[in-house]
């Protein structure tokens, strides 16, 4: 079965190949299928190629060579596939998550124009997405890693006749491909000074060549971290992500919380390496991710529009994933992009039944009393909510959450103040995302629910909700069965937290996560259904008004951006417009017509001027001669 | 054979202008044929000749032809060929038929008069490609850009006359320029030897002072750099390429600023090794500034045309960067970034020409919409502006990343400011998506999609930059021994040369 393994992403990219030849001319129903039967095979791969590599396949890794891409010297990058255990849980989460989303996608999109576009897209999405967490070589991996930004770039600006959704759709490619650039320099650093570009020969050399700490593994490190930054929407390239949820909500969903914002997540893990070998650096990633869970937990609480509150949640989700890597903890930082991957894209496909409901309306505050209208999405809602605020024991966020803060605790590279960020933001994720659900689906119906979610909207939403819950008993704390089957196996890929002696404190940690998450529902429920007066006090208070603006905007980061980068750079080329060089040479040709009129002048064919011009040269001359 | 291919393109353009009286589908139908066989041939070379040379007859040319031609003073038709030269005739041959199509319905006048042009263009260039005596080669040199100026000048748009004598300015002081330098090095090698010769093979490792040999380079440079086009000599090629008809366009972008390159990579620097390591820096930093000047111009166009001839000015710096880096990857990376450049700029100019024969604009601010209106040319369009982005899996990306990866180990500072065009590429080539494509339709545009000839064309172009992008090996293998040749003879000069500039030697290498 292993030997399939090239099918996992071959079957979407063929997928791509024959919507986008033939895509215009299919009925829909056709069409549909064939976006969503090539990832829906393609999991089905996954998951053989998964059972046979846990439990048939004697080693650790299986690698596959297709075929070697470029070969120039020694720069001998591969089209390769590399199989272990974190490549594997990425392939699982991808294939059947991206399986599920694409079957929503059937229903949800029946209405829209460019049907067949947006498989296309998709699955080229899917195909780009595992052909970065499969490739074997970084060169691959970054193949993917602009395809998928390429995909994310096609599907925000999806709708293109407003052309807001295509500014939104470059900003994101753009900001992106800042980081991106950065980390095609981290490229060339690592193969001009390790000769190799495969990952695994990377990270051999490196833990040999490069001394603990030495400028050369800080400089790769901190390179390949800006790619990430850009990816993984976090400070100070996160700006891009709330306004890509412009795309549809399945693409908000797949592509802008489950998947490929995890991607520098991923990266990071695959590279740890490297890292561990530059110890700032990775002080960097947990301090970078302690700052943007908090800053982005904040702005969720402010937002009107549904998807951008889930959006800034995403970040600040992730921004848990950088906390957890930052102190070491690879295996937890990969739970919790499981547990995230399927609680986010339940709330954004239960969050897309409401907006659909709703004819487009994306304001919470023109929702509410839902509860009863849509019983089924309203308790997918819940549950995903629940799983984000980490509600204890009954879901899966509860575990990988619970994680991450124990090791931001108790790991060498933890300390109290990354703890005590990630506390906060548990306090500040339970509070918004209760929000979300009290707004939306209690109180006064406020608009008009009009359409339903048709039976492939259903089923997607279903197993979601099941797995929210279900996902985090693979790995549980001591005291609560104990369960290490996850960080077994991602402990055959990714070291494990060498743990210390824990003191008495980490009973207080322990306990912490779950009051604090309980102490944000209530605090959700007073604030929005019991007192809603409150709030609306504090935000007419000047000081409260102004936090306000302040989170809604984002930070206020977009109109920092605009009058430091994007208007000079516009301006400048603006004014550049005729090309200044270009002007240069109109100026010679100018002198040279302006002058040779002036001397076209002298040509007056009139004997008399000939005659003086010449005698007074020649007196110009005795002049020069007598004088001289 | 060599002889064949410049022959080919030659007397079909003569048929093609004898044959106009019978119809305009003759010449059209003869200068495809002709670049038909022509690629035909080349293939069949390349089929012969994936990459090694003979080795045990110690031959550096897959094909070579000599023939005296005027014996007193050393011209002699000396024309060979190897791998560098091989994958740019294919190219030419490739742009030929490309531009014949691109030609098809847009000229309707003197059709006969132009297809003749256009194949002694495009035979002039093959005969650039080929030449190995300098004498020959300023002749075909000479032979490329008459006919270019005619097809600029007879065929072109509004401001036509203004830019074709710009072109033609532009090109012929350079070309004067190199003359002198031909002479040059000629009456050098001359005195020194006795031997008064053209030949490339004998004029390479002439001995001269640096100053001399500075100068001399300078003076091929000058033709080259203006053909390439390098900064500040490119103010020609935005209004050329504007004002040309699209196959004009296409023959310009796609090849003859790969002469400029070829030009310094077959002769100004293994003819003079030790002057090109002295201003090696400073090319480098003037197609660094290069990439983000035409980059950030691109950008700030509106006309749709002179935005893909900026962003010409921008992927050529890649080839001025990588050139003067002089190493095997860089190298390699000019070979594949000249091809894929020319391919997908050639692809850009035809998509543009092809909408502005529908729109009769090419203004970007009327246009908007057009991606439900045209589906074919959005999805053709798209495509090649990503590969124009340097979007990996495609050829550009390989190109690009091979030649910054080989500068990085010459300089890291430019490649890090180099690695900066990839975000300005990304901003022009995005907004000219957004302007073109998307957002409403506000002029109500009703235009037919691309035709199953146009369409023909574009998956030729589409599937040749996959290839490239995800198979580059087979043009890889072929260039390399080529490339191997010229480093070898570079390398040699310069351990042969006492007078060497040490501080910057140290730098390159």
């Amino acid at each position: 079965m292993l030997e399939l393994l090239w099918l996992i992403p071959a079957l979407p990219y063929a997928g791509f190949a024959v919507l986008a030849v033939a895509g215009g001319r299919l009925s829909r129903s056709v069409t549909a299928s064939l976006g969503v039967i090539p990832v829906g095979l393609s999991a089905a791969v996954a998951l053989l190629v998964g059972i046979e590599f846990i439990w048939f396949w004697p080693e650790n890794t299986y690698a596959q060579l297709l075929w070697t891409w470029i070969a120039v010297g020694r720069f001998t990058p591969t089209i390769g596939f590399y199989l272990d255990a974190l490549s594997l849980v990425m392939i699982l989460v991808v294939t059947v998550i991206g399986f599920l989303i694409l079957l929503y996608s059937v229903g949800f999109m029946m209405r829209s124009e460019g049907y067949s576009r947006f498989f296309a897209y998709m699955n080229l999405f899917v195909a780009s997405m595992l052909t970065l967490v499969m490739a074997d070589n970084l060169l691959l991996l970054y193949l993917g890693w602009e395809g998928v930004g390429l995909c994310s770039y096609l599907l925000i600006g999806f709708w293109y006749n407003d052309p807001a959704n295509g500014r939104a759709a470059i900003k994101a490619f753009l900001v992106t491909r800042v980081g991106d650039a950065s980390m095609a320099v981290g490229l060339f650093l690592i193969f001009v000074s390790l000769g190799t570009l495969q990952i695994q020969e990377i990270m051999q050399k490196a833990e040999i060549q490069w001394a603990i700490g030495s400028g050369i593994a800080i400089a790769a490190s901190a390179l390949l971290l800006g790619g990430a930054l850009g990816k993984s929407a976090q400070l100070p390239l996160q700006t891009w992500l709330p306004d890509a949820m412009a795309g549809p909500t399945p693409v908000s969903a797949l592509i802008h919380a489950a998947t490929m914002v995890t991607a520098g997540v991923y990266l990071i893990a695959r590279t740890h390496v490297l890292f561990t070998l530059a110890p700032p650096v990775l002080t960097a990633v947990a301090v970078i991710g302690a700052i943007t869970l908090l800053i982005a937990g904040l702005s969720a609480l402010t937002q009107h529009d549904i998807k951008r509150a889930l959006a800034y949640s995403t970040m600040s989700q992730v921004g848990y994933m950088f906390l957890a890597l930052g102190v070491g903890a690879w295996s937890a930082a990969i739970f919790h992009f499981v547990t995230h991957a399927c609680f986010k894209a339940l709330l954004f496909l239960a969050a897309g039944v409401v907006i659909q409901g709703l004819n487009e309306e994306h304001n919470m505050f023109k929702m509410g009393g839902l509860r009863r209208v849509i019983p089924g999405t309203f308790w997918a809602f819940i549950v995903g909510a629940a799983s984000l605020s980490a509600l204890p024991l009954v879901t899966a966020g509860f575990y990988s959450k619970d994680l991450i803060l124990m090791e931001a605790w108790s790991s060498q590279a933890g300390n109290g103040w990354l703890w005590l960020a990630g506390l906060i933001g548990t306090l500040l994720t339970s509070v918004y995302a209760f929000r979300m659900v009290f707004l939306t689906f209690f109180g006064e119906a406020k608009t008009e629910f009009h359409k339903r979610a048709d039976i492939t909207m259903k089923i997607p939403l279903a197993i979601l909700a099941l797995l929210s819950i279900v996902a985090g008993f693979i790995e549980t704390p001591q005291g609560l069965g104990n369960m290490t089957l996850f960080s077994d196996f991602m402990e055959t890929a990714l070291p494990a937290l060498p743990t210390l002696p824990t003191g008495s404190l980490t009973v207080i940690a322990k306990i912490a996560v779950p009051i604090i998450s309980l102490i944000g529902l209530y605090l959700a429920y007073l604030l929005f259904v019991r007192r809603p007066g409150w709030v609306r006090r504090a935000t007419e208070t000047p000081v409260g008004s102004l936090l306000h603006a302040y989170w809604l905007s984002g930070w206020g980061f977009d109109w920092l951006y605009s009058r430091l980068i994007v208007r000079p750079f516009v301006r400048m080329a603006d004014w550049n417009r005729q090309d200044a060089i270009d002007l240069v040479y109109d100026a010679v040709a100018g002198i040279c017509m302006v002058s040779s009129d002036a001397l076209a002048l002298t040509q007056t064919g009139k004997i008399r001027w000939y005659a003086a011009a010449i005698t007074v040269g020649v007196l110009i001359f005795i002049a020069i001669v007598v004088l001289g | 054979m060599l002889v064949w291919l410049i022959l080919i393109p030659l007397v079909g353009g003569v048929l093609a202008w004898l044959f106009d009286r019978a119809g305009n589908r003759w010449p059209r139908w003869i200068s495809l044929f002709a670049f038909g066989i022509d690629l035909a041939l080349v293939l069949l070379l390349w089929v012969e000749h994936p990459g090694e040379v003979d080795l045990t007859a110690n031959r550096a040319w897959f094909a070579e032809i000599q023939v005296p031609w005027i014996s007193s003073m050393g011209i002699t038709i000396h024309l060979a060929i190897d791998g560098i030269s091989l994958l740019l005739v294919m190219l030419s041959c490739f742009l030929g038929i490309m531009a014949t199509i691109a030609s098809w319905t847009e000229i309707r006048e003197r059709v006969g008069l132009f297809h003749f042009n256009l194949t002694w263009t495009v035979a002039g260039i093959i005969g650039v490609f080929l030449s190995l005596d300098l004498f020959l080669f300023y002749f075909f040199w000479e032979l490329m850009l008459i006919p270019m100026y005619f097809l600029i000048a007879l065929w072109g748009h509004e401001n036509r006359s203004y830019a074709s004598v710009k072109f033609f300015l532009f090109t012929q002081v350079g070309g004067l320029a190199m003359l002198l330098g031909i002479l040059g090095i000629y009456f050098v090698h001359g005195r020194q030897t006795g031997i008064y010769t053209f030949d490339y093979s004998e004029l390479l490792g002439t001995r001269m002072s640096p100053n001399t040999a500075l100068l001399l380079m300078l003076s091929f440079l000058a033709a080259f750099l203006v053909k390439l086009p390098a900064l500040p000599f490119h103010a020609w090629l935005p209004d050329a390429h504007t004002e040309a008809p699209t196959g004009g366009s296409v023959i310009l972008a796609g090849l003859l600023l790969k002469t400029g390159a070829y030009g310094i990579l077959r002769f100004a620097v293994p003819l003079f090794p030790g002057a090109a390591l002295q201003i090696a820096p400073w090319a480098m930093m003037v197609g660094v500034i290069g990439i983000l000047y035409g980059a950030v111009l691109a950008f700030a166009q509106t006309d749709l045309k002179r935005l893909v001839a900026y962003t010409s000015v921008s992927h050529m710096g890649f080839v001025l960067l990588g050139i003067f880096a002089w190493n095997e990857l860089a190298l390699q990376g000019v070979i594949i970034q000249m091809l894929c450049h020319g391919i997908s700029a050639g692809a850009l100019f035809m998509l543009v020409g092809s909408l502005q024969e529908r729109l009769r604009t090419r203004d970007t601010r009327r246009m908007g919409g057009l991606w439900p209106v045209a589906p074919r040319t959005g999805g053709a369009m798209l495509f090649f502006a990503l590969a124009s982005l340097g979007l990996p899996g495609m050829g550009n990306f390989v190109g690009e990343f091979l030649v910054l990866l080989g500068t990085y180990r010459v300089s890291i500072l430019l490649t890090v400011i180099a690695a900066g065009g990839f975000i300005v590429s990304t901003v022009y080539a995005l907004w000219m998506i957004q302007r073109a494509l998307y957002g409403p339709n506000e002029e109500g545009w009703r235009i037919p999609d691309l035709s199953m000839r146009e369409v023909g064309a574009m998956t030729a172009m589409v599937l040749a930059i996959l290839w490239l992008g995800l198979y580059p090996r087979p043009f890889i293998h072929t260039a390399g021994h080529g490339l191997d040749q010229i480093q070898k003879i570079v390398r040699q000069a310069r351990a042969d040369r006492t007078i060497m500039p040490p501080i910057e030697s140290a730098r390159v290498r």
